[in-house]
């Protein structure tokens, strides 16, 4: 460090050398004190103009062109220039390298907060966690991206504007049910597969007793359920990845929409663990931020005045309002998962007996950040939240459950408040807040009548009584029967099998392309 | 650690989606942009502005779910234990936003720029696409490019008009290239004593040459040379004369109004400065302000050379013909006494057309039937009259909103053969 000051900088200006010190200092303290493992970074400075860019195409550098982009930007910007928005500090990308966008109008003290956010919290969340691990590919993604987009850029040109956008509606239409939840079986490759044969004939070998021979077997199945197995079996079905099964298994898509498709799918898939992994990513980056600037704080490498102007915009991001505030909007990310970690820092550090009850295998094992990069490393919100949500958390942020029944007249049930009997509840009920199993609609494809009218038929396994939004559904459907071209029908199961609704629905002609 | 300075990349990426966007709200923006418009002063119909189209059709459905039992986790328990019932409306509104559903709004509002306004704007009266380009085509500043100078601001040198002269110079006067000397002095590193002196003397030439004939010269460097176009001088007025007597109807105004605006935008991409005097008149004619114009209540008889009158006098006093260009459009449903046509005529032809560029008389009529079937009125069989005779009027019967541009055609014609006699 050669800084002439002993500060990293001094007032709010900046220029690049004092971003590379900040970034430097910051460096530093990430790597021996909190032994945080992050991609290279790469910090790019922007305007307002081009963050409000950046906003519409969901935060990526380089997207493929679309109507509904355009459309997000101008609410954006309307929004934005009436004031009624603040834009974002920053915005990082799930790449290696790592790119961090910094606004230019932020102040040094600013730079150093997002620095230390974005560029070593996110960063080794990003890095670390294991659904980012198994579901994203940071070193491809730019690279993947820039194909999509001169894909898209291609097929408008040989096959028409209109035809990408109508394929493009429709894919954006059933995205959110273009994820695969659950990684799929690796290959195995040939030697690997000889092998299991041979150990598998083995156990047979060893296993041999000719008593089996002379077990009766069950009744023989009929030939039709036997065909409707091994259909099923071809099809992959049940399939919940929508446009996974389109892509695959829709009979009249020309190869280019099949890979508009497969973009699609896989920039929903990129995205996956981000939406599931909020409040963890934000607590992670804000604690991160906390730590480092109160480092660079201690070491006096930040004059005071700067260090709260840090703790000002660092209070304002991890405000939490009450349930009747005007301002509330369900839990904060940032307040939630911050106010968890330090939580945790405590419940290592310095238990009491209840802490020693309730975290038997972390209390007072004294190196928090050791248990803090496992959890970053291990868990998703879901998971976190059921395993490290404390009562003394519970109890100051004074957390209480509603159980809204619409059978009950009365009203809204409280069905669990901040006490020794509401704690496990409170705790399991805010988890499955942030399930995806819950979030999103269980909608699978049933099967096909391949010898009928190739009907495809989808069921929606309906939980706690939410059936879908039926405007909704009919505009998704006709998407979907688009993309099939035959009939689809969606049928509404509740728990016990009762078919609640059924939608029918037929396909119109796309507009057809040269 | 890699930090790259984005602020000077091109801006608005966002513009083709945007226009994608734009392009496939387009009914409902054109709406929207109408519906702005008929709120808006005349002037500020080039200002752009913020529109609001109902979502509808514009939206990206997904699967949703609503309804059903709810269980919510909140922060910030005051008062409640366990078993306590909320009321579900009124009282209990903390819960009312669920996350996700707060974004869905009835109407998507954002902002138009003054050339998408415009754009929209010109769309919704259907013009040609000509005239739509003639309109819309904002006008080049009055700066373009005029060949090369030797003398400039360094911002302006041309490097390839530059090095082409620098080259052709050092081609000229045979100034040694790098690669010749660097050539003999590999020669001189393994060569006999005898050949050595030469070699160094002839090497010692060639640098001092090189070091004669500079790299680039200042007398080959070349600046990109810019002119500055005169322009004319360029101010109109444009005069709006309207019939306001109880016969004209809310929509007759609005269409009325609507030709005013296309006047203005043209006459706005034409000059400079653009005035709009306002006149109204029933058996008298006053000068008002806009809203008085279009809006103000006004009861009478109909006697047309009360305004034209005005007019004149205005002119007179304020708009000297040779500095200013006069436009007139008049608007009013055709009637007038009888007895006044004798001196309307003879005050426009006598007059107001000798100082205008243009007079265009618009009849206007409600929107059911066709034009067809209007009788003439008395004003608009004068106004024939006068033409017959060769006075130079636009004159067009108006029912609808696409039938305002054939005046504007007009318009353009005669504005394209005076330009041809102009020298």
């Amino acid at each position: 460090m050669t800084a002439p000051s002993r500060f990293l900088f001094e007032g709010a200006d900046w220029d690049f050398s004092t971003l590379q010190r900040i970034h430097d200092a910051c460096e530093e303290i990430s790597r021996s004190e909190l032994g945080l493992d992050v991609y290279p970074n790469q910090i790019e400075v922007i305007t307002a103009e081009q963050m409000l860019d950046a906003y519409s195409s969901v935060g990526m550098p380089l997207f493929y062109k679309h109507w509904s982009f355009g459309k997000h930007f101008a609410y954006q910007e309307a929004f934005y220039r009436k004031g009624f928005t603040g834009l974002a500090y920053e915005i990082v990308i799930n790449s290696s390298p790592c790119i961090s966008y910094l606004m230019e109008e932020n102040t040094a003290t600013m730079q150093a907060l997002v620095i230390a956010h974005a560029a070593f919290g996110h960063n080794h969340f990003f890095k670390n966690n294991y659904l980012f691990r198994q579901w994203t590919d940071a070193d491809g993604i730019l690279n993947y991206l820039d194909f999509a987009k001169s894909y898209v850029a291609q097929c408008e040109e040989r096959h028409g504007r209109l035809a990408v956008e109508q394929t493009l509606d429709a894919a954006h239409a059933l995205m959110s049910h273009g994820i695969d939840r659950y990684p799929g079986k690796k290959k195995l490759d040939l030697r690997a597969e000889e092998k299991r044969a041979g150990k598998r004939r083995l156990h047979e070998e060893r296993a041999f007793n000719d008593l089996w021979r002379t077990v009766p077997s069950g009744p023989a199945k009929s030939e039709a359920l036997l065909n409707v197995e091994r259909r099923r079996k071809l099809l992959g079905l049940p399939q919940e990845n929508l446009l996974y099964f389109l892509e695959k298994t829709a009979p009249r898509l020309k190869p280019w929409q099949r890979e508009l498709l497969r973009i699609v799918r896989h920039i929903a898939q990129y995205f996956y663990p981000q939406s599931q992994t909020k409040v963890m990513n934000e607590g992670t980056a804000t604690y991160v931020h906390y730590r480092i600037m109160t480092r660079l704080h201690e070491q006096g490498r930040i004059s005071d005045g700067n260090f709260l102007e840090f703790l000002q915009s660092h209070t304002n991001v991890v405000f939490q309002p009450d349930f009747d505030d005007q301002r509330f909007s369900g839990f904060n990310p940032y307040a939630l998962g911050f106010a968890m970690m330090q939580d945790i820092e405590r419940i290592v550090r310095n238990p009491d007996a209840e802490d020693r009850e309730w975290f038997p295998e972390i209390a007072g094992t004294g190196d928090a950040l050791a248990v803090l990069r496992n959890i970053w490393a291990n868990y998703r919100d879901e998971s976190f939240i059921s395993q490290f949500l404390s009562p003394r958390l519970m109890r100051h942020m004074r957390m209480f459950h509603l159980h809204d029944d619409p059978a009950e007249i009365a009203g809204i049930r409280v069905n669990a408040i901040h006490d020794a009997r509401g704690y496990r509840r409170l705790r399991r009920e805010l988890a499955r807040q942030y399930d995806v199993g819950y979030i999103d609609p269980n909608i699978e494809v049933l099967d096909v009548d391949l010898a009928g009218d190739r009907h495809l038929m989808l069921r929606h396994a309906v939980v706690k009584g939410a059936r879908l939004s039926e405007t909704d559904a009919r505009r998704v459907l006709q998407h979907l029967a688009d993309l099939w071209s035959y009939d689809v029908s969606l049928v509404e199961v509740d728990v016990t099998g009762n078919v609640l609704k059924e939608y029918v629905v037929n396909p119109r002609g796309l507009a057809t392309a040269a | 650690m890699h930090i790259v300075d984005r602020r000077l990349n091109p801006g608005s990426k966002s513009l083709e989606n945007r226009q994608r966007f734009l392009r496939r709200a387009k009914a409902l923006v054109k709406n929207a942009v109408k519906k702005s418009s008929e709120g808006r002063d005349i002037k500020d119909v080039l200002e752009g502005g913020e529109v609001s189209i109902p979502l509808d059709g514009m939206d990206e459905p997904r699967f949703r779910r609503e309804g059903g039992t709810r269980d919510m986790v909140l922060p910030g328990n005051k008062k409640f234990i366990v078993g306590d019932i909320l009321p579900r409306s009124g009282q209990g509104r903390g819960r009312a936003s669920k996350p996700g559903e707060g974004d869905s709004e009835d109407a998507f509002r954002f902002v138009l720029s003054r050339d998408e306004f415009v754009d929209l704007f010109l769309d919704d009266l259907e013009l040609p696409d000509l005239a739509k380009r003639k309109l819309a085509q904002a006008e080049g500043e009055g700066i373009h490019r005029a060949g090369y100078a030797t003398s400039g601001s360094p911002a302006n040198i041309s490097v390839s008009r530059t090095v082409r002269l620098a080259l052709a110079r050092r081609v000229a006067l045979r100034r040694p290239r790098p690669e010749q000397i660097a050539e003999l002095e590999a020669e001189l590193a393994d060569c006999d004593e005898d050949r050595r002196a030469g070699l160094i003397a002839e090497i010692a030439a060639l640098k001092a040459k090189a070091r004669r004939i500079p790299f680039i010269d200042p007398i080959d460097i070349r600046y990109r040379r810019f002119e500055t176009l005169p322009k004319p001088v360029a101010q109109a007025v444009m005069f709006c004369l309207m019939d306001v007597s109880g016969s004209m109807t809310e929509h007759m105004k609005d269409l009325a109004k609507r030709f005013y605006m296309l006047l203005y935008v043209f006459l706005k991409r034409r000059y400079r400065h653009v005035e709009i005097v306002f006149i109204r008149h029933t058996d008298r004619a006053e000068e008002v302000d806009e809203n008085t114009f279009f809006h103000g209540p006004a009861s009478g008889g109909t006697l047309v050379s009360s305004a034209l009158q005005a007019m004149h006098d205005i002119v007179r006093s304020r708009f000297r013909p040779a500095d200013w260009n006069i436009y007139a459009a008049q608007a009013s449903d055709g009637d007038n006494f009888g007895s006044d046509s004798e001196i309307a005529g003879r005050l426009l032809t006598e007059m107001i057309l000798p100082v205008s560029q243009f007079f265009a008389y618009l009849e206007v009529g409600e929107s059911d039937g066709n034009a067809f079937d209007m009788p003439d009125s008395s004003l608009w069989s004068l106004y024939e009259r006068l033409r017959a005779n060769g006075a130079p009027l636009s004159m067009r019967k108006v029912r609808d909103r696409s039938e305002i541009f054939p005046v504007f055609h007009d318009l353009f014609q005669r504005r394209g053969k005076q330009e041809k006699t102009a020298p």
